[in-house]
């Protein structure tokens, strides 16, 4: 399917981030590719090797990536009554190849092909993501001093790409800000990584401003996608 | 140690994406907590960005990331790839610091 080219390239790129900024983080290239494998998240993978880059404990990042993942308990409850009703086995591996791009892919189109959709895309961002970050990892090893070339400033950076499509609606910037405001504010006062997951708080303060909808999240990697829905 | 907190970071996104194909059978989720999943990630990327631009251990600093991020910002607003983002972020720092601006 034609849609599966532009997702593994985007993913591609992508992943080739992670695996560089995964080994100056001080994961091994082999750690960093069985990440991809075992987690298959990219965000919440991010954001565990941001914090360790930054001096935060493992728990910290493990725990702040959790938190970016509940989207995808949301995400999974979407594309369920969709997929056919097969054994425990095959709905178990489709639990595995729920991300943003096989749930928005699956989602945007008629019905009846949705499920075909939706494990198509996901092939695409395991062979892309999985392959990319090893790609990235054993590449990166090359790259010494991660502070010289800016590699420190690559983490924040991609963060604020991946946080842009929330801020185009009120409520996404109400948590961003609180997030944001929380987060600085508590760095001086408890250990790195630790004011990432009070920012969470900002969720809460911004829901009587959202309009409720999965639209903003499934839109967040892939305007492909969003251009599909937009269609509909 | 890492291994362990990766496990457990890999163990519970694994459950949060299988709960619904494994155990929805037709159900969905109240309203309210799926506005705060999808707006969850606004509010950790957004701490994430700020403390890694402007924190330094326990510490703030503004030094020479702040430009990087801020010009990662730019490209950001012209819609460049997740890749191109990452890219300016980190040259526009290190061309900072090469330079000796912060």
């Amino acid at each position: 399917m034609v849609a599966a080219v532009p997702i593994g390239i985007a993913v591609g790129a992508y992943g080739l981030s992670y695996g560089v900024l995964a080994v100056t983080a001080g994961l091994s290239p082999l750690l960093a590719t069985v990440s991809s494998i075992i987690v298959l998240a990219g965000g919440s993978q991010f954001a565990f090797v941001g914090v360790l880059a930054a001096g935060g404990s493992p728990w910290a990042g493990a725990l702040g990536g959790l938190l970016l993942n509940v989207r995808y308990l949301a995400f999974g409850y979407a594309i369920a009554p969709y997929l056919p009703r097969a054994h425990a086995a095959r709905r178990a591996l489709d639990g595995y190849l729920v991300v943003d791009e096989s749930v928005a892919l699956g989602l945007a189109g008629p019905r009846e092909d949705t499920a075909r959709r939706f494990r198509i895309a996901a092939w695409a961002v395991v062979v892309a993501w999985i392959g990319a970050t090893a790609l990235g990892a054993y590449g990166g090893q090359l790259i010494g001093q991660p502070e010289r070339f800016g590699l420190d400033a690559a983490f924040p950076a991609g963060f604020l790409a991946l946080l842009a499509p929330w801020l185009r609606h009120r409520a996404g910037r109400i948590a961003a800000a609180v997030g944001a405001g929380l987060a600085l504010a508590l760095t001086p006062f408890v250990p790195p990584g630790v004011p990432i997951i009070a920012a969470g708080i900002g969720a809460i303060v911004a829901l009587p401003f959202s309009r409720p909808t999965n639209a903003d999240s499934l839109r967040a990697t892939l305007p492909e996608v969003a251009e599909v829905m937009d269609d509909e | 140690m890492i291994i362990a907190a990766l496990l457990v970071l890999a163990a519970g996104t694994y459950l949060l994406k299988a709960a619904g194909p494994l155990l929805s059978a037709g159900r969905q989720l109240p309203e309210r907590a799926r506005t705060i999943a999808d707006l969850l990630p606004a509010a950790l990327l957004a701490a994430l960005v700020a403390s890694q631009t402007l924190g330094d251990g326990t510490a703030l600093a503004l030094d020479a990331r702040a430009l990087g991020v801020a010009a990662a910002g730019i490209a950001v607003v012209f819609r460049a790839p997740f890749a191109v983002v990452v890219l300016v972020g980190a040259v526009i720092t290190a061309a900072a610091r090469a330079l000796g601006v912060a």
